[in-house]
C-alpha cells in the first residue's frame, strides 16, 4: 500500500524529534499511583491558572498603558471600551487570587502526604521556588493598576527593604528607582511582570514536572508504588497517566472552572478580596489612605511582619516564614510519609498550623490594634514553632505500620451510596414515633415522615459518636 | 484540648464583633434594570453635579445605549447644552479654579460607587446638616468637614443635626428637616436614590450584560463538567 503524504510528513517529523518518546514517558508510560483523591487536583489545576494568566495578561497588555499618569485611565478604559476587556480583565483579576487559593491547597497536600520528604526533595525545592516567584508575580502586577492600594501597598513593601541596616536605604532606592514609588517603579516593575518573573514561572514549572517525574510521584498512603511491581516493570498499584488522570483532571478542570466563572461573573470584586475598594481610586502620592492592608493572599505574611515590634526583625520574620518552608524536608524527621500513619501529635500539630495561618491571614487585613497585634504574636509563635518543633516531634511520636500496598478508600460516590443505605437507621436514631392522636389532618401530613418528632437522646448520640470518631481520626 | 479550642473559637468570635462599628449606613435600593430610574440619575447627575464632577470614563451614547433611549433624546434632554453624543461626562471647571473655591480637586466620580459603595453614597446625600461653624455652612455626619457644600439643600430643605441619646445612654445625633425643600422626604429619598443608581451603574457598565452572560457560561460548564464526569467514570471502571 502508497504510503500517504500525512503520514510521511509524521514520519519525517519523528526522525528528527523525539515526539513519540516524551509523549509516553511524561503521559502515557507515566505509572502515577492510582489513589489520587481530592487534594490531588490542584496541580493541574496551577497549570491551568498559569496558562489562563499568561492568555488573558497577553491580551490586557495590548491596551494597558505603564506610565504613571495612563495606567489608571487605561485599565478602565479596558473595562468600558475594549471589546470583552471586562471579561478578561476579572479573568485575569480572578486568576490571580485563584491562583493562591490553588497553590495554598496543593501546598496543603504536600504537609498532608508528606510529598516534600525523601525521594521528592527537589520537586518541593522547585515548588518553593515557584511560591516565591508567583509571589514576586503578583506582587509587582498588583502595582500596574495604580490605584490607591497598589501604590501605597508597593510603597509598603518597598520601604521594609530600608530596615536592612547599612544598605537598606541604597537598596530600596535602586529597586525603586526613585525616592517614592514613581512612574520609574510602574516601568520596571510592568518589565519584571509581563516578561521575566513569567519566564522564570515556566521554567521553573519545567523543572517542577521533570524533577516530579524522575521520582515519581506520592500518593496519600504515602509508599512508594515502584516497591511493588509486574512481572513487565510496571508498578502493580500504578495506572498510566494518560489516559486516566487527564480524565479525571477534567473534572477537577469542570468544577474548578464553575466557582472560577461564578466569580467572574456575579462577584469579581468577591466582597473587596479580590479587587479591594480602594484600588477604584486613582493612586496619589500626597494622600496616604487610613489602612494599608496587601491583598488577601499575602496577609499571613503580612501579619507575621507586622506581629514582631522591631521593623528589620520583622523583616527576618516574614522573610523566615517562607525560608522555613524550604527547609521541610530536613525539618520532618518521621520514617512515614503520609498523615495516614503519622501519630497524634503532627495531626494536631498541623491542625494548629492551618487555624494559625488562616487567624493570620484574617489578622492581616484588619487593622493591628493592641490586641489583635498580641492575637497576631501568638499564631506567629504556633506558626514557626510547628516548623522549628518539628525535628522534635516527628521524631518522637508512634508511628502506625505502613502498608505494603496501596490501601482502598471508599470513592464519593460509594461513600453517598453507603449514606443512602444509612439514612434510614439513621432518621429512625434520631426521630420518635409521635404518639397517636386525635387531630384531623390532610392525609399528606399523616406520612410516615410527619408521624415522628425529633428525639433529643438519639441526636446526642449521634452527636457524641461523630465527635469520637472525629477525635479518633486525631490520635 | 477541649477547652483549649473552645476557648479559641470564642476570641475569634469576639473579634468579629470589635471589628463592626461605625455610623450605621441606610441601605440604598439599586436596580440597574430600572431604565427610567437611571435616565432620572443621569438627568439628575447632569443637572446638580456635574457643575464640579466628571465622569470621564462614560460616553452619552453608552448611557442611551444601555438605557435603551434614543441618542437624539439624551442630547436634547439630559445632556448638557452643546455635548455631542461621543462625549465623556466631562465637567466645565477647571483644576486650577476648583482648587482655589474648594481647597481640592472634586474628584472623577466614575468609580465613585466601586470605592465607596452604594449605602455609602445614598447615606452621605442625605446626611448634610447645617452647621454655622463649618467654613461652607454645612458638615455632613457620614463624612465630617467634607470639602463639598450640599448642592441638594434646596430640594431637602434644611436640615439639622440634633444631639440625642439612646435608651442606653450612647449619644448620637438625628437628623431633622426644619424648613421642608421643594421634594417631599419621600420624593427626596427617590431622588437620592436614582442618583445613586445611575453611579452604580456607570461604575461598571457592564454589570447587567456579565451578569446575563455568566448564566450561559454556568450552563456550558455544567454541561462539560457532565460529560468529563461521564468520561472519566468510563475510563476507570476497570480500575479497582
Amino acid at each position: 500500500m502508497k504510503r500517504s503524504r500525512i503520514t510521511e510528513c509524521n514520519d519525517w517529523f519523528l526522525e528528527r524529534f523525539p515526539l513519540t518518546k516524551l509523549w509516553n514517558e511524561h503521559m502515557t508510560h507515566y505509572y502515577a499511583p492510582k489513589n489520587f483523591n481530592f487534594w490531588y487536583f490542584f496541580g493541574s489545576l496551577a497549570l491551568l491558572v498559569l496558562v489562563n494568566q499568561i492568555l488573558t495578561g497577553i491580551f490586557l497588555t495590548m491596551n494597558y498603558k505603564p506610565d504613571a499618569k495612563l495606567a489608571f485611565d487605561s485599565v478602565e478604559y479596558i473595562m468600558r471600551d475594549v471589546n470583552w476587556g471586562w471579561l478578561i480583565r476579572y479573568m485575569h483579576s480572578t486568576g490571580s487570587s485563584a491562583f493562591f487559593i490553588v497553590v495554598y491547597l496543593h501546598m496543603f497536600r504536600g504537609l498532608l502526604y508528606g510529598s516534600f520528604k525523601h525521594p521528592r526533595e527537589l520537586v518541593w525545592i522547585f515548588g518553593m521556588l515557584l511560591f516565591v516567584a508567583l509571589m514576586a508575580e503578583a506582587f509587582m502586577g498588583y502595582l500596574l493598576p495604580w490605584g490607591q492600594m497598589s501604590y501605597w501597598g508597593a510603597q509598603v513593601i518597598i520601604s521594609l527593604f530600608s530596615a536592612i541596616p547599612v544598605i537598606g536605604d541604597d537598596l530600596s532606592l535602586w529597586l525603586r528607582g526613585d525616592y517614592v514609588v514613581s512612574d520609574a517603579t510602574l516601568n520596571r516593575f510592568f518589565a519584571f511582570h509581563v516578561i521575566a518573573v513569567p519566564l522564570a514561572l515556566v521554567m521553573l514549572v519545567f523543572l517542577h514536572i521533570v524533577a516530579l517525574h524522575e521520582v515519581g510521584s506520592n500518593n496519600p498512603d504515602g509508599i512508594e508504588i515502584k516497591d511493588s511491581k509486574d512481572p513487565w516493570g510496571h508498578p502493580v498499584d500504578g495506572i498510566p497517566f494518560h489516559p486516566y488522570y487527564t480524565v479525571k483532571d477534567l473534572v477537577g478542570v469542570g468544577v474548578f472552572l464553575l466557582f472560577f466563572a461564578t466569580v467572574i461573573f456575579y462577584m469579581p470584586e468577591m466582597g473587596g478580596y479580590f479587587l479591594e475598594h480602594a484600588n477604584f481610586i486613582p493612586a496619589d502620592p500626597m494622600k496616604t489612605p487610613e489602612h494599608i492592608a496587601p491583598v488577601w493572599y499575602f496577609t499571613p505574611f503580612y501579619a507575621i511582619l507586622r506581629a514582631i515590634p522591631d521593623k528589620f526583625a520583622g523583616v527576618i520574620g516574614m522573610g523566615g516564614a517562607i525560608v522555613v518552608l524550604f527547609l521541610l524536608p530536613w525539618l520532618d524527621r518521621s520514617p512515614v510519609k503520609s498523615i495516614r500513619y503519622r501519630g497524634g501529635i503532627y495531626k494536631k500539630a498541623l491542625c494548629l498550623f492551618v487555624i494559625s495561618f488562616l487567624a493570620l491571614g484574617y489578622l492581616g487585613t484588619q487593622p493591628a490594634t493592641p490586641t489583635a497585634t498580641i492575637f497576631a504574636r501568638l499564631f506567629t509563635t504556633i506558626y514557626f514553632g510547628f516548623f522549628l518543633l518539628m525535628p522534635i516531634y516527628t521524631r518522637w511520636e508512634k508511628t502506625k505500620p505502613l502498608p505494603q500496598r496501596l490501601t482502598k478508600v471508599h470513592s464519593l460516590e460509594e461513600q453517598l451510596h453507603n449514606l443512602e443505605e444509612q439514612l434510614p437507621t439513621l432518621i429512625e436514631e434520631i426521630t420518635e414515633l409521635k404518639p397517636a392522636t386525635t387531630e384531623i389532618g390532610h392525609t399528606a401530613f399523616k406520612s410516615s415522615f410527619f408521624a415522628r418528632k425529633p428525639n433529643p437522646k438519639g441526636i446526642r448520640n449521634v452527636i457524641s459518636r461523630l465527635a469520637k470518631k472525629a477525635k479518633g481520626s486525631l490520635d | 484540648m477541649k477547652n483549649l479550642i473552645a476557648l479559641f473559637l470564642l476570641l475569634l468570635l469576639s473579634f468579629g464583633v470589635a471589628a463592626s462599628e461605625g455610623i450605621e449606613l441606610q441601605e440604598a435600593n439599586v436596580d440597574l434594570s430600572d431604565n427610567a430610574s437611571l435616565q432620572r440619575g443621569a438627568k439628575h447627575f447632569v443637572t446638580y453635579c456635574l457643575g464640579c464632577h466628571s465622569i470621564k470614563h462614560i460616553r452619552y451614547l453608552r448611557i442611551a445605549l444601555d438605557t435603551d433611549v434614543d441618542p437624539k433624546k439624551i442630547l436634547k434632554d439630559i445632556a448638557p447644552e452643546g455635548a455631542n453624543i461621543y462625549d465623556q461626562l466631562h465637567s466645565a471647571m477647571n483644576a486650577h479654579d476648583a482648587e482655589k473655591w474648594f481647597g481640592t480637586q472634586p474628584p472623577d466620580l466614575s468609580l465613585i460607587a466601586r470605592s465607596r459603595g452604594a449605602d455609602w453614597l445614598y447615606s452621605y446625600l442625605k446626611s448634610y446638616y447645617i452647621d454655622p461653624k463649618s467654613p461652607r455652612g454645612v458638615n455632613n455626619l457620614v463624612f465630617e468637614d467634607t470639602a463639598m457644600p450640599n448642592p441638594l439643600w434646596q430640594l431637602q430643605g434644611d436640615q439639622y443635626a440634633e444631639p440625642r441619646k439612646t435608651i442606653w445612654g450612647e449619644e448620637y445625633n438625628k437628623l431633622v428637616i426644619e424648613k421642608p425643600g421643594t421634594l417631599s422626604g419621600g420624593e427626596f429619598d427617590i431622588f437620592v436614590n436614582d442618583l445613586v443608581n445611575f453611579l452604580v451603574y456607570a461604575g461598571e457598565p457592564v454589570q447587567l450584560e456579565r451578569q446575563r452572560i455568566g448564566k450561559y457560561v454556568i450552563f456550558f460548564i455544567l454541561m462539560f463538567l457532565v460529560v468529563a464526569y461521564l468520561l472519566k467514570k468510563e475510563y476507570w471502571k476497570d480500575i479497582d
